[in-house]
């Protein structure tokens, strides 16, 4: 164990790094995605609430690493020879990131869409009698609440995407399970390499549950 | 002192409504409602359950849409594409059965939140005119209270309070009493009859037969979507002239 920490130590340390970008990427897009779909999930329009429904029964239907192969493999070939766009490439963090998006906004969706209608209907009604425009009540009356219901289901699926980092090793990206294989690959010490390796996702998660539950104690209301 | 009253009424008429319907799906739940409601009027709207009374109220200011009929609010026809519904509402105020106080606001801020959104008032402003709205329902000492610490007759009259601060000139009361613990129905029915005194023109569904014999200038007795009847407390509630108001009355007396 010495022995690999010793030598490829800072490998393990880069990919450990390598992980947390993926998933700080995967989860800011897919977070701004899981808001937009959510949003159009709870308006009255019918058009906007199907077009949430097909997209996440789609993400939701393909395993991730089907839509990984298809983001870097099928894309960028497609680009080039249905296309016509030689110049077009699509680098692993790319093609990670655009899969972890898609996977984590297709799941917040549905969060944020349950956690929006979760809060009473008589919350929005007060405050459009008072006066307030329907996207000033989302915002100052309705989000609020829902956003406290939904944080410790976010941070599940936070940790859910964090894991699903390790999918991305199929395509190359140099996280920590692929880089964890390369290193047994030289080292036949499978053991320490693994134990090594869940480790450091334990690190990772345990220091996003922690924090979340700070987040959860600043956010409450209703002591 | 009535017929005064009345006399000064015909000149200012608040909200009229005319053939008012609602439809949910198959189910029309108002047939028809027409009615005048005039300046500093008090009316209470009772009936059995499912005769269509809290959709009228609700329909007052467009939280639900009517299906046909006239609505007008000084005048205003709520029903024309033109109205901005936002700008109504602000000079309607509504109290809710379940009270509905941002949960997660203060009472201070549930109460400033509309007039300095909407611009009606600088922050300072806000909270001095929510201070006296406090004061005036008996909470000044509640102001940075959460709703989850108060209790039903608090949350009312918050609420109450909260409407008042955009300073409207009609009030709407969707059976504001009938959450509330019998012991704390009192409180809240004496805000309210205090804010009748004062002139407010008002539109309350209720249960409370004898606040209504108490507050009311005139009483709508709704069932089946319909008014069936209307009159004076007394005339209504002491002799019934329809055999269903009679028969309504003596179930709730």
């Amino acid at each position: 164990m010495g022995q690999i920490i010793s030598s490829y130590g800072w490998l393990l340390a880069r990919a450990m790094g390598q992980t947390c970008l993926l998933a700080l990427l995967g989860l800011f897009f897919g977070s701004i995605i899981g808001l937009v779909f959510g949003i159009l999930g709870v308006l009255q329009n019918r058009v906007c609430r199907a077009i949430e429904v097909v997209f996440v029964d789609i993400i939701r239907g393909i395993p991730m690493m089907v839509l990984a192969m298809f983001v870097f493999f099928g894309i960028p070939y497609g680009v080039k020879n249905i296309l016509g766009v030689s110049s077009f490439t699509l680098n692993a963090l790319q093609a990670g990131t655009i899969c972890l998006a898609l996977n984590s906004g297709a799941y917040m969706a549905e969060i944020i869409r349950a956690g929006i209608q979760s809060v009473d209907r008589g919350q929005m009604e007060a405050a459009r009698s008072l006066g307030l425009p329907y996207w000033r009540a989302m915002q100052r009356v309705v989000l609020p609440q829902a956003v406290r219901t939904m944080i410790p289901t976010i941070v599940n699926q936070f940790i859910i995407t964090l894991k699903d980092t390790s999918i991305l090793s199929v395509i190359g990206f140099p996280e920590l399970v692929n880089t964890g294989k390369n290193v047994v690959a030289n080292t036949f010490m499978s053991l320490q390499t693994w134990f090594i390796v869940a480790v450091m996702y334990l690190i990772i998660i345990l220091i996003l549950s922690k924090l979340a539950k700070l987040l959860e104690r600043r956010l409450s209301y209703d002591r | 002192m009535t017929d005064n009253r009345a006399a000064d009424k015909r000149a200012a008429v608040k909200i009229h409504v005319s053939d008012l319907r609602k439809s949910f799906g198959r189910l029309e739940v108002l047939k028809g409602i027409s009615t005048d409601i005039y300046e500093s009027e008090v009316v209470v709207v009772i009936g059995p359950s499912g005769s269509g009374k809290s959709t009228f109220l609700r329909c007052l200011n467009r939280l639900e849409e009517p299906s046909g009929g006239q609505i007008l609010i000084h005048g205003v026809d709520l029903s024309d594409r033109k109205t901005d519904i936002n700008k109504v509402r602000e000079s309607v105020g509504m109290v809710f059965q379940h009270f509905n106080l941002f949960n997660n606001l203060s009472v201070m801020a549930n109460l400033t939140l509309a007039p300095v959104d909407l611009g009606r008032a600088s922050k300072e402003e806000a909270r001095q005119n929510a201070l006296q709205m406090l004061e005036r329902v008996g909470l000044a000492d509640k102001a940075d209270a959460f709703p989850a610490q108060l209790s039903g007759g608090q949350k009312q009259r918050a609420a109450i309070a909260r409407a008042l601060c955009m300073q409207p000139d009609i009030m709407l009361f969707d059976e504001p009493t009938s959450a509330l613990d019998p012991e704390m129905v009192g409180e809240v029915l004496a805000v309210m009859k205090q804010l009748a005194a004062l002139g407010m023109t008002m539109v309350i569904v209720t249960h409370e037969i004898g606040f209504a014999r108490e507050v009311a200038d005139r009483v709508l007795f709704m069932d089946g979507g319909v008014i069936v009847e209307e009159g004076t407390p007394q005339e209504l509630l002491q002799n019934p002239r329809e055999a269903r108001t009679a028969d309504f009355l003596s179930s709730v007396l």
